[in-house]
């Protein structure tokens, strides 16, 4: 051990006494002047740093919290989310879990049965066509077949109810069926109606925790199960969402099926005939006239209302699509699709998306390519340049961010079209036949061309700014060595520039492949790109699912580029300016 | 000067403008010989480096002729004037290892790969840096990678290395030893070094001649004693070494001795360099270590009266700062031994010098 320096020791912490601190440091951890150990103490004096750092970005890091990451990641969880199914015909999944697939036999007549009373409530609360629309994805036809038998349920429920009000003109009244189903002051039907509840809110994405005015009664509900489960329901959607009073409204024909069903059921006939409250006496006459009452099979009423649901097809598609998370958008978005027997590809006139991918990588290599190609030369200029000149020739590199995107791109419509002004004048000097113009626009050729252009000044900024930093002297001793001007370029000046090329790379592919707007407008039918069809299920096919999950792997296929180039060129090495 | 077409390196009459309206370089005639190690000394924008980029092929002569070898290279690129050149920040190329630094010009001229090797293991022994052949330059210090740079200068035996303030980065102890470095491999090798630099201590140290520029030209053109010891004009004399400057109008001249009546009417002896006929204004220099405290010069010697305002203590030397002649900026410097008087502050004091140590220089 040596001392730092002479007798005059000072206590506390001086540069002298760390260098002594650091002596003594073989025996035990390395203490701070004031003897705790130095980790700590360095920790100490750090997180005072950290915790103002943190603070600074706070602002910014809780908007793009809230404006940013959320809503992505609440769209990226769409792209496997398919609660849909099981929300608005919850009966009928559960039904249905038991059918074997695979078999050509339709489900049992319980599983329409099933059918009869989601898709009731769902039919009145206009969600059915959602969920059509959601299965047509999968299997074309099931929309209309939703919405066709959407309007006939009522059929199968007027089987009944034409029974029930022959025999009485009181199941017609409205405060009949109120005062029989209501609780009043005697028990309510807390769970019930809690499950009732919840399974609206489910159907129909929003809360049903309002006031409703009606409790079902636990009498009632014990002895009608199914029919008290369907009136809740009713009472629920006529008080919350067609805000209409349930005691003056009649119920729904699925009330009176469900009525049916409960007096056909033996198990059930005993409780009805002790029952003594509201009602009775015409719930007991019914019952004594329960023959009278229509048996529906359910499957032949369906079939009847749309033929399809004879096909046992829409049965394995419902089944197979009734899980909560599904991989289905995924596999569609890669031309795949979950089958009852595994993933297979889709028919060959449906595929379209791998296509789609790969078009746009090509074609976002395509621009990247011709962005070096055209902007290398212009930024060695600008770097080598006077000063002076450089800014002003500078200005004009950056002159299109001052134009709108969509000036600069109609204006390529102008230039490239068959009678604009390119092909006018190529075939002025002869050198396109009249017949033969040049087809630029619309096509492939038109969108690498406008989107070279726009993108351009991504290009040199960044390469710019990293051959401003190159040392003049590096090519003149490169000269000096022996080198002719190429060889200096090529094997000193070049290699040195290679991180603008993959800044402005990685910039232009990044901003490329996620392109909409100009591959829109030029891009015809062979030149749009994957964010196009994006946009096409979001805002006209509504397929948000499939657009989440085609945004996924678009999203995934940026960061793994991104991985992969931290992993050859390193990201350490990109230089976005001196 | 010496201006004939007879040394390796000849400057004919150069002159170089950036603009078209000034000169950079002024008329600039300058023979360097075969094996030599000249400086090229003077304060920035002197022209120095404008002259080595010349030489170099990265600047052209607006006027002139430069020959190399008594041919003229105004027209060859500079990659075929095989010239080795030190940058001032060394100008090693970063993405290539210390071992292909070296081999990169020994590539160019398509050697082939054993020759190469042997080459570039010969250069990087030669500034004994051959365990750091698989570096990269960032990886070096300093001084390691001025060394590589040097290597790189001389590994395709070039006969003519140019170097533009080489040490101007480094430390004072490593600017010292590779100094010493530089010299001996110059001389070792024979090859013709032309060196420019703004301190004048290297230039010194390191050379067989001195050109010192300022505005343009070159003031001097000499070995280093003589260009310290009889500079000759009052820009050589402040610029290299100590000096103390005095201001006065000849007073008459015999042969190499001249007075010299100084502004505040006293007179002193001197030698006439820059002076031809009495009544010239003139500046006189003297080194500050040639000049005496109470001198005994003889009976017709003339001595100044000056006053102590500072006394240095430096170690091996004492610096006492003068008021003479109506300056504060005289200084003298004296030895540190036993005998040695130690003036203090407010003293009174005569101080003189022989004539043939102060030279009557231009005004």
């Amino acid at each position: 051990m040596t001392d730092a320096t002479g007798p005059d020791q000072v206590t506390g912490a001086t540069p002298d006494n760390a260098i002594r601190n650091a002596d003594r440091a073989d025996n035990g951890p390395v203490l701070a002047a004031d003897g705790t150990p130095l980790k700590r103490s360095l920790n100490r004096a750090l997180r005072r740093e950290k915790t103002r750092a943190l603070l600074l970005i706070a602002p910014l890091l809780l908007f793009i919290l809230i404006t940013f990451i959320a809503p992505i990641a609440d769209m990226l969880f769409r792209s496997v989310e398919n609660a849909i199914v099981e929300d608005t015909l919850p009966a009928t999944v559960e039904a249905l879990d038991e059918w074997d697939s695979a078999t050509e036999e339709l489900p049992s007549p319980d599983v329409f049965r099933a059918l009869f009373f989601d898709l009731f409530v769902a039919a009145e609360a206009k969600e059915h066509t959602q969920l059509g629309t959601r299965l047509n994805y999968e299997q074309t036809g099931i929309s209309s077949t939703f919405r066709s038998t959407g309007r006939g349920l009522d059929d199968i429920g007027e089987l009944y109810q034409d029974v029930f009000e022959d025999q009485n003109e009181l199941w017609e009244e409205a405060d009949f069926w109120y005062a029989m189903m209501n609780a009043g002051d005697g028990a309510a039907a807390g769970d019930l109606l809690a499950a009732e509840r919840a399974r609206m809110a489910a159907l129909t994405d929003e809360p049903k925790d309002g006031e409703i005015g009606f409790a079902p009664s636990a009498t009632i509900a014990s002895i009608l199960p199914r029919t008290t489960r369907e009136y809740t329901a009713f009472a629920i959607l006529t008080a919350l969402v067609e805000e209409d009073v349930v005691a003056e409204e009649e119920p729904w024909e699925a009330v009176f099926a469900a009525l049916g069903l409960d007096l056909q059921d033996q198990s059930l006939r005993a409780g009805i005939e002790g029952y003594s409250g509201p009602g009775a006496a015409e719930l007991q006459a019914a019952l004594a006239n329960v023959d009278s009452l229509p048996v529906v099979d359910y499957r032949a009423a369906f079939i009847e209302e749309d033929d399809d649901w004879g096909d046992p097809e829409v049965w394995r598609t419902l089944q197979t699509y009734s899980d909560r998370y599904t991989m289905g958008y995924f596999l569609n978005s890669i031309d795949l699709q979950l089958t009852p027997d595994g993933i297979q590809s889709r028919p060959e006139d449906e595929q379209i998306y791998i296509l789609l991918f790969q078009r746009t990588l090509i074609m976002s290599m395509a621009i990247t390519l011709s962005c070096i190609l055209l902007g290398y030369p212009i930024a060695f200029l600008l770097a080598n340049l006077p000063l002076r000149t450089a800014n002003v020739l500078m200005i004009l590199v950056l002159l299109p961010f001052w134009t709108s995107l969509l000036v600069r791109t109609s204006a390529w419509k102008v230039l490239l079209q068959q009678q604009g002004v390119i092909n006018d004048i190529l075939v002025w000097i002869g050198l396109v036949d009249d017949a033969n113009r040049l087809v630029m626009i619309n096509n492939q050729t038109g969108t690498i061309i406008a989107m070279t252009h726009i993108l351009l000044p991504f290009m040199i900024l960044p390469l710019y700014s990293v051959m401003k930093t190159i040392p003049p002297a590096y090519v003149r001793a490169a000269k000096s060595l022996g080198a002719t001007d190429w060889t200096a370029f090529w094997r000193v000046y070049f290699p040195n520039s290679v991180p603008g090329i993959g800044a402005g790379s990685i910039l232009v592919f990044i901003l490329a492949i996620g392109y909409y707007i100009t591959p829109e407008l030029v891009g015809g039918t062979t030149g749009v790109f994957i964010s196009n069809r994006i946009a096409y299920h979001i805002s006209s096919s509504l397929n948000w699912g499939l657009a989440a999950a085609l945004g996924s792997i678009l999203l995934a296929a940026v960061l793994i580029l991104y991985w992969t180039y931290d992993r050859i060129v390193g990201i350490d090495n990109v230089k976005l300016g001196g | 000067m010496d201006s004939g077409p007879s040394g390796f390196v000849v400057f004919d009459r150069v002159q170089k403008s950036y603009d078209g309206e000034t000169l950079v370089v002024k008329d600039l005639n300058l023979s360097i010989g075969k094996g030599e190690f000249l400086t090229m000394l003077g304060p920035s924008g002197s022209g120095k480096t404008t002259c080595l980029m010349m030489l170099a092929g990265f600047e052209t002569a607006t006027h002139g002729e430069i020959l190399l070898d008594g041919n003229p290279i105004n027209n060859i690129p500079p990659h075929k004037r095989g010239i080795g050149m030190v940058f001032q920040n060394y100008a090693l190329f970063p993405h290539m290892t210390v071992a292909e630094n070296l081999a990169f010009p020994l590539e160019v001229r398509k050697l082939d790969k054993s020759t190469r090797e042997e080459k570039v293991k010969r250069a990087l022994d030669m500034v004994q840096m051959g365990a750091f052949g698989g570096r990269r330059p960032a990886q070096l210090s300093g001084g390691q990678q001025q060394r590589i740079a040097l290597a790189r200068a001389l590994v395709f035996e070039p006969e003519l290395v140019l170097m533009d303030e080489p040490l101007g980065a480094l430390d004072k102890q490593l600017r010292e030893h590779m100094q010493f470095e530089i010299t001996n491999l110059a001389h070792s090798l024979g090859i013709t070094t032309v060196y420019v630099t703004h301190d004048q201590t290297e230039a010194l140290t390191m050379s067989d001649r001195v050109a010192v520029f300022d505005d343009g030209r070159i003031q001097q053109l000499a070995p280093p004693d003589t260009l310290y010891e009889e500079p000759e004009n009052a820009f050589v004399a402040q610029f290299i070494g100590e000096n103390n400057a005095l201001s006065g109008k000849v007073e008459q001249i015999q042969g190499d001795r001249c007075t010299v009546r100084l502004d505040n009417g006293a007179l002193i002896d001197a030698k006439p360099v820059n002076v031809s006929q009495p009544g010239e204004r003139t500046t006189i220099s003297i080194r500050p270590e040639r000049v005496e405290f109470n001198p005994e010069l003889g009976p017709d010697a003339h001595t100044l009266d000056a006053e102590v305002l500072e006394f240095i203590y430096m170690g091996d030397v004492f610096r006492t700062r003068l008021r003479v002649a109506g300056r504060d900026d005289f200084f003298v410097k004296t030895r540190n031994r036993a005998d040695q008087v130690r003036l203090n502050a407010g003293e009174h004091v005569k101080i003189g010098w022989l004539p043939q140590d102060c030279r009557a220089l231009d005004a």
